[in-house]
């Protein structure tokens, strides 16, 4: 039993809308935002809490992009590499990147502190090219190949 | 250009006002009219008569859409009724209901309530993609503002009208944007495209009654109601009524939103967007998002509305205007687009499922100059068997196409140069 009260108690608060099923999603947000993450553990202890089956919240936690299933770093990094990001230099930013912090797409640095995954598009293309950064998924942009910090900050 | 009805009253920072300020700018008129002065039909009628047009990228008259929601609910007898707002702006090019709902909650929820005051919805649930959050945070905070007011709630200014209104936050998925599978997703289902008809003004959220209408529909409804039908056509150069939040990206100087008449044309955003970058010439423009066809310098002038796109043999989609200067590689911008594509299909049907990530590979390979005899033929083969006019569950398919489709037309000898392991354009 790794699930604290409180998250457990926002969940069944979240079924109050439309019953455990419309819950689900709710939940694994809630899950994710006290946890970082998703584990299977945590995953059965939210469905034994709603009263759904662990495949049923599953078949959603494997379809959203945003619930990660696996250990996330500490700020998570979506760089958008969509087209109008790419038209104004989004590969060579993601090279940058990429090389900064030596990891690729849907990779961890080894230290925890960054996971670096691939979107499109983030509604940012006045800003190309863009990235969401961290828990608040704040937009930064334009991203030059020089100015990394304003992405991930003191990273070695 | 003097008036802009969607974004005028938005701060240059884009931070949200309070219900206080909005208010005083004028927020929260066309309510009390709506619920004082009309009836849900003559709402209806009136929103029909300004040529409102679904600004979600189907175009489809958004007066027309309710007309057959209270046809489809009359039918269903008595119960909850629901009214549904996408936010779920996921379409490659697209970021101008992100401003909306950041910039001017108030304006969608005036909106989305008068919507729903017409189609006799007694809930409002607004959906926003997971990558929104700041908007979702001031959809949430401002709901809680109007509800305080009495301006939701129950017996809302007297009127008997009760509307309650949340937000529900997505997790990410361009396909939740789909109509049906949006529907799928509030309810907690795997966020599937869904078997039509029964269509959801029949049968849709929780099997009632639903519609589902665009953020920026709804955002220009308060200024129709509070201005009348005959203003709102007025603001536009064409047929279709009012003004078009349209985006500018890709090569151009100045990205940028840009709300300006309906009907305005593409060489007249580029140059408000400050032309094209670095002095260079026109390649290719996609009007409307990642899912239209591409035009050329001879189709600057089209007047980029939904009619006339069409005749153009593209679409306005969301009005995302997406350039290409003449260094830009059409094969490279396509090989994009079919990434999110194959990346986003939802794998409910096999045309997709297994089609994009083929295209997105083969696209892959002739950008990189290791295209092999026979590529091209199989790219048109995707199109004619999964493109526009093919056959797969939803229109993401056909979406993911249309690029290809236009590309291979217009674009043909750059695809062949690739072949050949030149890039006639590219950068590289």
């Amino acid at each position: 039993m790794t699930l604290s009260p409180a998250t457990k108690s926002a969940i069944v608060e979240a079924a109050a809308h439309g019953g455990p099923k419309a819950a689900m999603l709710d939940a694994l947000k809630l899950v994710q935002q006290a946890e970082g993450w998703v584990s299977d553990a945590d995953l059965a202890e939210a469905a034994a809490t709603l009263g759904v089956t662990p495949a049923e919240i599953d078949s959603l936690a494997t379809f959203y992009s945003q619930i990660f299933r696996q250990p996330v770093g500490e700020t998570v990094i979506l760089l958008c590499d969509g087209l109008s990001c790419y038209l104004c230099g989004g590969d060579a930013v993601r090279d940058a990147v990429m090389q900064k912090l030596g990891i690729g797409f849907g990779e961890t640095t080894p230290d925890g502190k960054f996971t670096l995954i691939n979107i499109c598009c983030i509604g940012g293309c006045d800003r190309a090219p863009a990235a969401l950064v961290g828990p608040d998924r704040k937009l930064v942009g334009p991203l030059t190949p020089d100015d990394l910090a304003a992405l991930i900050g003191g990273a070695p | 250009m003097s008036e802009l009805p969607l974004t005028g009253r938005a701060r240059a920072d884009r931070s949200p006002h309070s219900l206080a300020e909005w208010q005083r700018f004028g927020g929260y008129q066309a309510l009390p009219q709506a619920l004082q002065r009309h009836s849900p039909a003559a709402i209806v009628a009136m929103v029909e008569a300004a040529g409102l047009r679904g600004r979600g990228g189907a175009g489809f008259l958004a007066g027309t859409k309710w007309r057959l929601m209270r046809e489809g609910a009359a039918k269903s007898g008595p119960g909850a009724r629901y009214l549904c707002v996408n936010g779920d702006e996921t379409e490659p090019g697209s970021f101008k209901d992100r401003l909306l709902m950041e910039a001017l909650p108030h304006q969608l929820i005036e909106g989305a309530a008068i919507a729903a005051y017409a189609v006799g919805a007694t809930e409002v649930i607004i959906l926003v993609r997971d990558e929104y959050r700041a908007g979702a945070a001031a959809l949430t905070r401002a709901i809680a503002e109007a509800e305080a007011a009495g301006l939701l709630g129950r017996d809302i200014l007297g009127s008997g009208f009760d509307l309650t209104m949340r937000v529900h936050a997505s997790a990410g998925r361009y396909i939740v944007g789909e109509e049906s599978a949006l529907i799928a997703a509030i309810e907690g289902e795997r966020p599937v495209p869904r078997h039509r008809p029964p269509y959801p003004a029949v049968s849709g959220l929780w099997g009632r009654p639903t519609t589902v209408n665009n953020v920026e529909t709804l955002s220009a409804v308060p200024s129709i109601i509070e201005h009348g039908a005959d203003w709102y056509l007025g603001l536009s150069r064409t047929e279709e009524g009012g003004t078009k939040l349209y985006g500018v990206s890709g090569c151009v100087a100045r990205p940028q939103l840009i709300e300006a008449p309906m009907g305005t044309s593409a060489r007249e955003l580029i140059e408000l967007a400050g032309g094209i970058r670095d002095g260079r010439a026109l390649l290719a423009f996609q009007p409307g998002g990642g899912a239209t066809g591409f035009l050329e310098a001879a189709e600057l002038d089209v007047p980029m509305d939904f009619a006339h796109l069409k005749q153009a043999g593209s679409s306005l989609g969301t009005g995302a205007l997406i350039v290409l200067d003449d260094r830009a590689c059409p094969v490279a911008a396509i090989g994009r687009h079919a990434r999110f594509y194959a990346r986003e299909s939802c794998g409910l049907c096999t045309p997709c499922r297994d089609g994009l990530p083929w295209v997105s590979k083969l696209l892959d390979a002739l950008e990189a100059g290791q295209g092999q005899r026979g590529d091209i033929e199989l790219l048109q083969m995707h199109v004619d068997l999964a493109g526009p006019s093919g056959r797969s569950f939803c229109d993401l398919m056909a979406g993911a196409m249309t690029p290809l489709k236009s590309g291979l037309q217009r674009f043909g000898e750059i695809f062949a140069a690739h072949l050949e392991g030149a890039c006639p354009v590219g950068r590289a």
